[in-house]
């Protein structure tokens, strides 16, 4: 049961869209399906990666925070990525896909803006239109980067219904592509949604899993580490990274920010394309995340972690926005390292799990670079 | 599988008539129940009580603020569907909303409220071909009408496994793009109209960008008959009361019958 290549992770997944868009799921999955088999497309993928997104990215030995936890903390460093975070992998892969079905312009959603200015970037590199969806309440607290996709030549646009956030994001991106579906291919920036993008989207993020994995081998001595760690709003670095290391014994584990903790609430529903699970009211009215990372500020996940934490081969556990600040801030104190706010979420359960983490050795996942909210940072620390 | 639904928009269709399905916001306003009433008075076939949903992707900006306002006026699937109980509407109605809420109460609990409150069908959009099994299941266990939809977007195979699936109508999608009033028909509301009736025998209604009775009146030239929704549902925002909602059914019904 459950076959990612269909769709299915164990119950959960499915396509889960409009009639009109079935065409374009199926037909993305045909051409995904093609193109990954492909060693043409593999190898122009993988020179824009190495050429242009700066791959493989470094696998740091963070000694003075390992030193003030007591566990051995290791960082898979996506936030050297060009554009500053892991959603570079993804849109990458994406826009050359989009290419190769004819389309010409692009769609996306954006919470963080991260992945907005990531597929700016491709639509700049690639010459496409583009038009970004980002929910009314992260354009503000996520200036620079509307700044930054503006001055890539991609048009933001507000979404103002609900809570006017990521999850509004998505759902205007969606009305937007279903008018547009014959033209534009919708870059969605996480391993949710209809198949075939939970799967798609962890297939072009596993480069991340793939390249830790042998790192992690030459530090350890040809060995894994105890525990993999990343954040999840989508899911989508998480994802990456432990599809290096879902074969292993490692222990895998997914931080959620506690106002936004799909999986820690287990409560299975549908939207947005696929069945997960998904904070919502006992009529299945879908609730308002609330979470100071705008790139976690999300009621849903992607169907994929939905079975790993079912079946128990990964644990999700939630942290505080007030952790989260503590966080952003040890990092930057002791390694010289500014992380994301959603990246921080994983520093702050190193540090709120040390005593059970004593003498592990920890991978996680720097999904970011901090640079985006060192201004809400300031306000905050004022 | 064969119900009132189907019956009924059947019957008007081979007696040389059109079709006329509007569409509502169930809880929109203290009054929705009278309104939904008047559209029945007014030469409603049937009528598609919409159930809000606070994600409807579907729906443009009318649908949307309808949903919102009903949803902050503590609207719920129950409440709606109490209210329906036994109000004796003279038509048949399907309900219209989205997977999540069916699902989050259980296909089969769902399917059954439904046929206890009296409601004929039942449509989710979210729902297509490839995940309908669980729902059309309890569906058809309970004997409620699943209409599914059709949209221009669909290669010529896919078209009778859609006809085959669905009951009490087809809805045709009329464009590409989500409910809201448009100023012109799209040309693909007559094109997909068209291929639907090449390979159905049951009635095609189409709807999405139906907005004027001129505009009904010209895909009905093609299609058996038409959903209005956000042209309705705009007048119940303006708050025209029942009777105003009542007139323009009325206006719908008049141009279909023709001189
Ligand atoms: C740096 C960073 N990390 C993580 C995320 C969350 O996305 P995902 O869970 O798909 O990795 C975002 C999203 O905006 C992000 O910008």
């Amino acid at each position: 049961m459950g076959d990612p290549e269909q769709g299915r992770f164990g119950e959960f997944g499915g396509m889960f869209v409009p009639e009109t868009l079935v065409p374009a799921c199926q037909q993305l999955d045909a051409a995904f399906r093609e193109a990954w088999i492909d060693p043409a497309f593999r190898a122009e993928l993988t020179d824009l990666l190495n050429n242009y997104a700066g791959r493989p990215s470094a696998l740091t030995e963070c000694s003075n925070l390992s030193e003030e936890l007591g566990c051995r903390v290791l960082l898979k460093r996506e936030d050297l990525n060009h554009t500053g975070s892991h959603k570079i992998n993804n849109v990458l892969g994406q826009a050359l896909l989009a290419r190769r079905m004819g389309k010409t312009s692009l769609v996306a959603e954006t919470g963080a803006g991260q992945h907005g200015v990531a597929t700016a970037t491709a639509a700049a590199l690639f010459d496409m239109d583009c038009v970004v969806y980002m929910g009314a309440v992260d354009i503000e607290r996520q200036k620079l980067n509307v700044f930054r996709m503006q001055l890539l030549g991609t048009e933001v646009r507000s979404a103002e219904s609900g809570s006017r956030t990521l999850k509004d994001a998505v759902n205007e991106a969606m009305r937007h592509w279903v008018a547009v579906v014959e033209t534009t291919h919708y870059c969605l920036g996480s391993v949710m949604g209809p198949h075939p993008y939970p799967w798609m989207v962890r297939e072009f993020h596993r480069v991340i899993g793939d390249e830790a994995r042998q790192q992690c081998a030459a530090v350890l001595d040809g060995g894994i580490p105890d525990v993999v760690a990343a954040c999840v709003g989508g899911g989508s670095n998480a994802a990456g990274i432990f599809a290096g290391f879902a074969d292993s014994d490692a222990r895998l584990v997914g931080v959620e920010p506690a106002g936004g903790a799909a999986v820690g609430r287990a409560v299975p529903g549908i939207v947005h394309g696929s069945h997960s699970y998904l904070m919502q009211d006992e009529w299945g009215q879908v609730l308002e995340a609330e979470s100071i990372s705008a790139g976690l500020d999300y009621p849903g996940i992607g169907p994929e972690h939905a079975h790993l934490a079912a079946t128990g081969r990964a644990d999700y556990i939630p942290v505080t926005d007030a952790e989260v600040v503590d966080a952003f801030q040890l990092l930057s104190r002791t390694e010289g390292i500014i992380p994301a706010l959603e990246s921080a979420h994983v520093i702050a359960w190193l540090s709120k799990a040390r005593h059970e983490l004593k003498g592990q050795t920890v991978l996680v996942n720097l999904s970011g670079r901090g640079d985006k909210d060192v201004a809400q940072m300031m306000d905050i620390l004022k | 599988m064969s119900g009132v639904l189907e019956a009924t928009l059947r019957s008007r269709r081979d007696s040389g008539g059109k079709c006329l399905v509007p569409y509502l916001t169930g809880g929109l306003g203290p009054d929705w129940l009278d309104t939904v009433h008047a559209v029945a008075a007014a030469g409603a076939d049937a009528i598609e009580i919409g159930v809000p949903f606070s994600d409807p992707g579907m729906d443009g900006p009318t649908i949307q603020e309808a949903n919102d306002i009903a949803l902050e006026a503590g609207v719920t699937p129950q409440s709606i569907l109490d209210s329906l109980r036994g109000a004796d509407i003279g038509v048949p109605t399907a309900v219209m909303t989205y997977g999540n809420i069916a699902y989050r109460m259980g296909w089969e609990r769902f399917a059954s409220m439904l046929v206890d409150s009296g409601v004929s069908g039942c449509i989710l959009p979210d729902i297509p071909l490839e995940e309908v099994g669980p729902w059309a299941e309890a569906a058809d266990g309970a004997g409620v009408e699943t209409v599914m939809l059709a949209a221009p977007t669909a290669p010529d195979e896919r078209l009778p496994r859609i006809c085959r699936r669905s009951h009490g109508f087809v809805y045709a999608v009329g464009l590409l793009g989500i409910t809201g009033v448009r100023a012109e028909l799209a040309a693909s509301a007559k094109i997909i109209a068209g291929r639907l009736k090449n390979v159905t025998d049951k009635p095609v209604l189409v709807g999405v960008g139906v907005g004027t009775p001129a505009q009904a009146v010209e895909v009905s030239t093609v299609a058996d008959g038409v959903v209005v929704g956000s042209a309705v549902v705009q007048r119940m925002l303006d708050r025209a009361g029942p009777e105003g909602v009542g007139e323009l059914v009325a206006e719908f019904r008049a141009a279909l019958d023709g001189p």
